[in-house]
């Protein structure tokens, strides 16, 4: 009974525009909640190597939450991206022949017209980002050093994996730092018509609500933005410096 | 006043079509922009040639038939105005006017600036009906509405099935008649008894007609001579996410 009815339910999410733009909005939701605890996470780095540290090695000890919350993250990814590529082919198929005279996008914002175009985008930044600090690659880092060998050397802390300096270290490179501005700010300019389109998508709003989510969707983005921009912004002009390096880097 | 008309010709489904240019010269600023294309009509026939095909029937803004998108935007533009309504006065002397068909896959071409609408009939017969029961007349205060739901019905009731939502759309998308539909009936007490079997059946039959989905983008809701609101939307999403709920999709 139960089977047969999920079975019911997955054919109409995975298999009508509304149940995919219904998958589209639920992973959304979950991956805003992931940016706005990750900006949090990150704007740690302001309350000193000790707290930024601590959350990171508590992040990383525990590796059976660990895991499943990667996990979790990348099969919103992934129901994301796939609704997104879907719908999008299927839209354009919607209109083989376009307009000739003077295409004019009534009322749709320049964020609502670029969805998937920022979102790849911002999927292709993740990657490197991942690759850059938590995998540790090297050779993509473009500051010459091994993030893997930095360790607290001394204190309570001590073998601690340095986040902090690693942060630090990794935004020192303007080019590094830019790319992570320009990924932030495509980021929010999604946010930006996704936040309040969800809310649509999911029936979640009336006509008195809608103002109001919409300066929702507005004011959370440029929050997320000013908050994860403010990390490299610090470190670039000198703000913030890496002081738990050993003497060599001093 | 003396305009240019930059005009859609098409023989028939087959032909590839291209735009036509004609000068008109003075045109009376009092006329409809229908009755100026008579007026040009006229003109063809005279010259013995095809005069310019486009869909009207009521001419006062109520049956949903005219459909022309006028320099780039679905019934020219003007608010909760249909082409038909549409008066020469709001265009200046020596203007270029481009006129175009609906485009949509789900519309497709008849000839001209027809299109071939009936997509949206077989969306209705999916469900946008009451199926009644014979017998007299019922009493009408014998079932009492809320004065809210009455003024929302009525509201989501204006719409005349034009397709201006689709034309407008860049995923030409039937969100907006859809959800007009099936929040006219799901408002109204005798509506409600089929409210789940119709938001799914009508959703199915837009997917299967070739329309897009929706990205919250409003253009529907800028063009729309009733004024149907993208909260109807919301609502349709609403009823779905119900229909699920109650019925797995089944
Ligand atoms: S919703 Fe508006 S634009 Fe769409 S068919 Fe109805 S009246 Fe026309
Ligand atoms: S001709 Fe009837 S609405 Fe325009």
């Amino acid at each position: 009974m139960i089977g047969a009815h999920g079975m019911k339910l997955a054919a109409q999410l995975f298999g009508t525009t509304l149940g995919r733009k219904y998958l589209m909005a639920l992973s959304g939701a979950g991956l805003f909640g992931f940016t706005v605890v990750h900006m949090l996470g990150n704007l740690q780095l302001f309350l000193g190597p000790e707290s930024l540290n601590r959350y990171a090695q508590f992040l990383q000890s525990n590796k059976e939450l660990l895991w499943p919350a990667r996990l979790g993250l990348l099969s919103m990814v992934a129901i994301h991206l796939w609704s997104a590529i879907k719908l999008t082919a299927e839209n354009k198929a919607a209109r083989p022949v376009q307009y000739i005279g003077d295409p004019n996008p009534v009322a749709a914002t320049f964020a609502s017209r670029t969805m998937l175009m920022s979102g790849l985008i911002v999927a292709a930044f993740a990657i490197y980002h991942i690759l850059h600090f938590t995998v540790q690659v090297p050779e993509i880092n473009f500051v010459s050093v091994d993030f893997k060998t930095f360790h607290v050397a001394e204190g309570a802390q001590k073998g601690f994996h340095d986040v902090y300096r690693m942060m630090v270290t990794g935004f020192q490179n303007p080019f590094v730092s830019g790319f992570y501005i320009l990924a932030v700010g495509l980021l929010c300019l999604h946010l930006s018509h996704g936040l309040s389109a969800l809310f649509q998508t999911l029936g979640l709003r009336n006509h008195a609500w809608w103002p109001l989510i919409q300066r929702f969707g507005i004011v959370a983005s440029l929050l997320l933005f000013l908050g994860y921009i403010t990390v490299p912004v610090a470190v670039l002009s000198g703000l913030v410096t890496a002081t738990t390096g050993c003497d060599c880097c001093k | 006043m003396n305009l240019t008309l930059k005009i859609w010709r098409q023989k028939d489904a087959k032909d590839i079509g291209g735009f036509e240019t004609h000068e008109v010269r003075e045109v009376n600023p009092d006329m409809s922009f229908l009755e100026m294309l008579d007026v040009v009509n006229e003109g063809l026939i005279l010259r013995g040639i095809e005069p310019i095909a486009f869909d009207s029937d009521c001419r006062e803004g109520i049956c949903g038939a005219c459909s022309l998108v006028i320099n780039g935007t679905a019934h020219g533009g003007h608010k909760a105005t249909t082409a038909c309504q549409l008066h020469m006065r709001k265009f200046s002397d020596g203007e270029t006017i481009t006129v175009e068909p609906w485009r949509a896959r789900a519309f497709p071409m008849v000839k001209d600036l027809v299109c071939d609408r009936s997509a949206f009939d077989r969306i209705i017969q999916a469900g946008g009906f009451v199926s009644v029961s014979t017998g007299g007349v019922p009493d009408a205060n014998a079932i009492p509405v809320a004065k809210e739901d009455s003024d929302q019905a009525m509201d989501a009731a204006q719409c005349i099935g034009c397709g201006a939502c689709v034309a407008a759309c860049k995923n030409a998308s039937a969100m907006l008649f859809v959800a007009a539909k099936v929040s006219h009936l799901a408002l109204m007490p005798q509506g409600k008894v089929e409210r789940e079997r119709r938001a799914l059946n009508m959703v199915a039959q837009m997917d299967t007609e070739g329309f897009g989905a929706c990205s919250v983008t409003g253009s529907c809701e800028a063009v729309c001579p009733k004024e149907i609101r993208l909260d109807f939307i919301a609502r349709l999403n609403r009823e779905y996410g119900r229909a699920l709920l109650h019925r797995g999709g089944g």
